[in-house]
């Protein structure tokens, strides 16, 4: 932490949140909102004046609520950087009637109660994401008696109790008598692994966590009465299990079983009441103190940076990363690299080896000051442009600038095109080429497809990003679904041109699906909103022509989304099915018509 | 985009598009992975036949070194000009065929994959006839595809060599210090007021069983 500090390449903002993310690999604009602090960070020398006159007390965040701090303090004393700080929501203020005491007593004067939030803009080439987690709230598991009962804390809180930093300075005492426990229990996968409450996943660090709890205890307590109430213990890293043997070996007792119910007896102390699945028994367990072993939640930031630099996330709301084996820090946006816990729950090893992975594959970018950019990028003609604007409308990047006062044609800065080529589906009068997804190439593949037994096939348009790889992570999950879907590819669903479902149709497809992005995690900011207006566009051309509008179908499915894609390809293969020989034939007449 | 048609081996323009269309066409077996739901040699047999296409053939892993050296020497001997590889999805290895064809002379842009691994083989096991079907289709959209295909130039764009990092827990931490010891500029971004995130409130850390800060 202290390396970091001092690092001359590296500026730290605290107390800072990033609010906007434009542009793309290379050039990313950030925006960074730092909150005041109140305190002069590079004049402050910590020297701790200010708390000591502050009236003010407040639970201390960083012992979990175990100890308090004042309004104006130090986060914790290996802070960094190290500089006080001020809380203006529980400072009395500075008006010298009602305090302004830490003002007088700071020798340096560098507490100023009219420092204002700041906004710093930056220019990155990279972006590595590395938000961490949240541990689980315990509150809705209300049968360990979490919200009633003193003695009940969680992993986090026993944390502070006997680190030799902490409240009591590493002496092990329960909150209600401030006695040492005879005896301690903790119950495992508090948030995690339950289909009913919590989380489904496995929260990765929580069995370790307590393994090494249960040693640091009986190397400090021999005596003391250790239990694991525990579903399994997944003990699989390097040195796990050899831990976990050593645990046992000191005397912890596993008990395999989840407890039902925890009780509180007159004395503070805890009656625990397990089905031991080892034994077949309902056991009871008197405990001084219960441990909850709580999981790991994704950080609450995650959504609103996901949406900011267009990122995706897995069904259990960590980010996704652009391949699971081969790409495993990288994000699916180019120049967005993932580290720690904000990819997936990790302990500190692995989030250290994914954090220098991270930094490699960071630096692969930016060891050169240039990069290669798309290629697949749009082009206007400018014979057929009529400076009509819609492609300036609908480009997401404000890629295309055009003058439609002077009747300029329409232009392309290649190197904020991201290529997902919703304008090339807009353009009125044909004169955008999206490159390498060239009405020619992608008619040419339906064409292609339609050739023979065409009232036997779903023609799929799918985007790169989400579907494709939904239907490529349904493959990887050896997920079946009916044969005859035949997927076409492009960057974007804002590609799918109309012109592309009319040929279809007309070439005798009974059914089309259009896919992409779910509505907000578009790779391409929000270009699947003109996905969806363009297919209302032609549900209702298709019920004006007296077709019927169902069998073009519009799913946003995931790549995260497997299991979804699969259910989504039987939905249309039913539907398929419903479409007759003549229904098709009469399609095809009325379409050429 | 401009119509390259400079790249040459040995002085032979093999990347003219105003030649003839000349294109190979490689269904690989990836071990059972592919072959063991869609008859690929047949495939390749009936793609033989398909308008532009000069060689057809099925390979074992075409991924692998001696599978990209046998495209690599077609690509060669017989001026091909555009290749379509019919294994896996392109989000894995349209890199390295890409690639692959560079080295051949060829620009990247004139290949074309067919995905009959995650999108056919795979979710198709029971149902060789009609994998074996689809995998056909694939080929065939994928062939005419690259018919139509254009070779494309990429711009250089400018690279700011200076990161961000989003929270600085341990990973960030461990991120921010990398990059700065290669050199890059680190802007390190927390939104409490120290960094050291969820490790530092942690007593002693398996396995050194030391202090976490």
């Amino acid at each position: 932490m202290t390396d970091a500090g001092r690092h001359p390449n590296i500026t730290i903002h605290t107390l800072s949140e990033v609010a906007e993310v434009k542009g793309y690999v290379g050039n990313f604009d950030v925006k960074i909102v730092k909150k005041a602090r109140y305190v002069n960070e590079k004049e402050c020398t910590a020297c701790g004046d200010c708390a000591k006159v502050c009236p003010v007390v407040r639970p201390d965040e960083f012992n979990m609520g175990l100890s308090s701090r004042k309004a104006i303090y130090s986060p914790f004393p290996q802070a960094v950087p190290s500089a006080y700080v001020l809380n203006p929501n529980e400072c009395l203020g500075n008006n010298p009637t009602v305090c302004n005491k830490c003002y007088d007593a700071c020798e340096k004067k560098c507490i100023d109660f009219h420092m204002s939030d700041e906004t710093i803009n930056e220019r990155v080439g990279t972006v590595i994401v590395a938000t961490g987690l949240e541990p689980y709230d315990p509150t809705a598991l209300d049968e360990y008696g979490y919200t009633r009962f003193e003695n009940v804390l969680t992993s986090l809180e026993f944390e502070r109790l006997v680190n030799a930093g902490g409240p009591t300075q590493g002496r092990l005492l329960r909150p209600t008598d401030r006695m040492k426990p005879k005896s301690i229990g903790f119950i495992q996968c508090v948030g995690s692994r339950s289909a009913r409450r919590g989380k489904s996943y496995c929260s990765n660090i929580c069995c370790m966590n307590t393994i090494k709890s249960t040693l640091v205890l009986k190397e400090h307590y021999t005596d003391m009465d250790v239990k694991v109430f525990y579903i399994d213990i997944r003990a699989f890293g390097k040195g796990f299990e050899d831990l976990y043997t050593r645990s046992r070996r000191a005397g912890t007792q596993y008990i395999r079983g989840l407890p039902g119910n925890v009780e509180e007896l007159p004395d503070g102390s805890l009656r625990v009441a397990v089905e031991n699945t080892a034994t077949g028994t309902l056991e009871f367990h008197e405990l001084d103190m219960l441990v909850l072993a709580i999981g790991v939640e994704p950080a609450p930031s995650t959504q609103r940076l996901q949406e900011m630099l267009g990122l995706q996330l897995t069904s259990d709301g960590f980010y996704l990363e652009a391949h699971p084996k081969l790409q495993p820090v990288d994000a699916a946006t180019r120049g967005v690299f993932y580290a720690g816990c904000a990819e997936g729950p990790k302990d500190i090893k692995e989030s250290v080896t994914q954090a220098s992975a991270a930094a490699a594959r960071a630096l692969r970018l930016m060891q050169k000051s240039e990069i290669s950019a798309e290629a697949i990028t749009s082009e206007v003609d400018p014979d057929l442009c009529k400076s009509c604007g819609i492609c300036a409308e609908v480009c997401p990047y404000n890629a295309i600038t055009v003058d439609k006062k002077k009747k300029m044609p329409a232009h392309v800065a290649t190197a904020a095109c991201a290529g997902c080529g919703t304008c090339a589906a807009e353009c009125p009068f044909g004169a955008i080429t999206m490159h390498h997804f060239s009405d020619g190439q992608i008619v040419s593949q339906i064409d292609s497809m339609l050739e023979e037994k065409a009232d036997e096939k779903i023609l799929t348009f799918a985007c790169n990003w989400c579907s494709y790889a939904g239907a490529d992570y349904a493959g990887v999950s050896r997920l079946q679904y009916p044969p005859n879907a035949r997927v076409i590819r492009t960057m974007c669903s804002g590609r799918v041109d109309e012109k592309f479902i009319w040929e279809g149709f007309k070439n005798g497809a009974p059914v089309i699906l259009v896919s992409g992005c779910h509505i907000g995690d578009c790779h391409y900011i929000d270009a699947n909103h003109w996905t969806e207006k363009r297919i209302e566009k032609v549900h209702k051309k298709m019920e004006k022509l007296g077709l019927r509008p169902e069998r073009l179908q519009l799913e946003w499915i995931s790549a995260a989304e497997g299991v979804r894609f699969a259910e989504v390809m039987k939905k249309m293969e039913e539907l398929r099915r419903s479409v007759s020989r003549q229904e098709i034939a009469e399609t095809i007449a009325v379409l050429e018509k | 985009m401009s119509m390259t048609k400079t790249k040459s081996i040995d002085g032979r323009s093999v990347n003219d598009l105003s030649e003839e269309t000349r294109i190979g066409v490689y269904v690989c077996h990836c071990g059972l992975n592919i072959a063991q739901s869609v008859d690929c040699d047949g495939v390749a047999a009936r793609a033989a036949h398909l308008p532009g296409v000069c060689i057809s053939k099925g390979i074992s892993y075409a991924c692998s070194e001696p599978g990209q050296k046998e495209i690599r020497n077609d690509i060669a001997e017989n001026d091909l000009n555009r290749i379509v590889v019919a294994s896996c999805s392109p989000r894995l290895h349209e890199p390295t065929f890409r690639q692959m064809l560079q080295d051949a002379g060829l620009n990247p842009y004139l290949l074309e994959m067919a995905n009959l691994r995650e999108q056919c083989s795979w979710v198709h096991m029971h149902e060789k006839d009609a994998a074996t079907e689809k995998a056909w289709d694939l080929v065939k959209m994928a062939v005419s595809r690259v018919a139509k295909n254009e070779a494309l130039t990429e711009e250089k764009l400018p690279m700011t060599q200076r990161a961000l990092v989003i929270g600085g827990g341990v990973a960030g931490i461990q991120t921010a210090l990398d990059l700065a010891d290669n050199g890059i500029k680190v802007v390190l971004v927390e939104k409490r007021p120290s960094i050291g995130g969820v490790m530092a409130q942690l007593d002693k850390t398996f396995p050194t069983m030391d202090c976490s800060i």
